[in-house]
């Protein structure tokens, strides 16, 4: 295995090792600690939103024209009929194939 | 007994793993789409096992950012589970050590939730159930992930079938779940803008760490609001 492929499967461990982590982190915290400070869990509960943003708003801006129409209707159809993230992603793909394969 | 019980979990399962399946399959073809092998994307799944920070390890690593980072991300997206195992904890204290490893290995959104309703309704939390419930969303995820992963390395050009799309859709999506969450708005724009500014003015893959850390800085920096943190609830994840 060349040494570039086993970094990744180091990586993959790694981020294996990263989620077992969490996954038992509450169970043992819950016996040790009584409350964690405020600004930190406010700074913990930001982190998902404002990793998760961070690969949006360069896509929706850099992404291309027909990305960024995609995604600004998947955006406004399933905040306001309240789809889910399969429905959303079902209308996102429909726009951006009919803007490459109808439209231009 | 026993064996009735791990039927019962697997028929509670049954529907979440059809509802996950799309996107074991959707994450195996973007997965070779950013430079996986097939056994790679299958790997990830087995050991990993958590869909939506598997997407956002594939998109950096795709993008060529540092492998730090890339763990740091996978750990931040997962962090929820912080919470859930937390809070199942009263149930599965009569779990043997073994158990209790496998059990929060398995530990996902839905797993979390099903447990907790059970729970509070003082039905018996038993190992087999849980087992039941975990496998049936288990083993079809990392089947799934096989398939899309073929079917991604028969495609030449993802972008002719819309593939570039799904990500930043699929994140949206997971963004927007989060918006009942304290503060989400100023926390979104700013992450928003300032991993813009980043890509702009410094390249990527700095715009993640750059726009994710102005965004928890405000949340930290932010006087803390009347409105009491509630915890943090179910995310749906895939």
């Amino acid at each position: 295995m060349d040494p570039q492929h086993l970094n990744l499967i180091y990586l993959i461990i790694a981020a294996a090792v990263a989620t077992f982590l969490t996954r038992v982190g509450g169970y043992i915290l819950i016996t040790q600690m009584k409350e964690i400070p405020p600004r930190l869990e406010a700074a913990l509960n930001a982190v998902p939103a404002a990793v998760l943003t961070t690969l949006v708003a360069p896509a929706f801006v850099y992404g291309g024209l027909d990305v960024t129409i995609a995604m600004f209707v998947a955006f406004a159809i399933a905040l306001g009929l309240n789809l889910s993230t399969l429905r959303m992603l079902v209308i996102g793909w429909v726009v951006v194939m009919v803007i490459r394969h109808v439209v231009m | 007994m026993t064996k009735d019980d791990f039927w019962e979990g697997v028929r509670g399962g049954f529907p979440i793993m059809l509802a996950a399946s799309p996107f074991g399959a959707l994450f195996g073809a973007l997965a070779v789409d950013n430079g996986f092998t097939i056994a790679d994307a299958v790997f990830m799944s087995a050991t990993v096992y958590a869909g939506a920070s598997q997407m956002v390890g594939i998109e950096l690593f795709g993008n060529h950012v540092q492998p730090w980072l890339v763990v740091l991300s996978v750990f931040a997206v997962n962090f929820r589970h912080v919470l859930y195992s937390a809070s199942i904890a009263k149930y599965v204290r009569h779990f043997t050590f073994g158990q209790k490893f496998l059990a929060f290995f398995l530990l996902v959104d839905p797993q979390y939730a099903e447990t907790e309703k059970r729970g509070e309704r003082g039905l018996p939390i038993t190992f087999s159930w849980y087992l039941g419930f975990g496998l049936i969303i288990y083993i079809p995820w990392i089947i799934n992930t096989l398939a899309g992963a073929v079917f991604g390395q028969l495609i030449g050009d993802p972008k002719a079938i819309g593939l570039d799309v799904l990500l930043p859709v699929y994140f949206m999506g997971l963004v927007m779940g989060f918006r009942k969450r304290d503060r989400f708005l100023p926390i979104v724009t700013v992450s928003g803008l300032a991993s813009i500014a980043g890509m702009h003015f410094v390249g990527s893959p700095w715009h993640v760490s750059i726009g994710a850390l102005a965004g928890i800085v405000l949340a930290a920096l932010l006087p803390p609001s009347n409105q009491a943190v509630a915890p943090t609830g179910i995310e749906k994840e895939a």
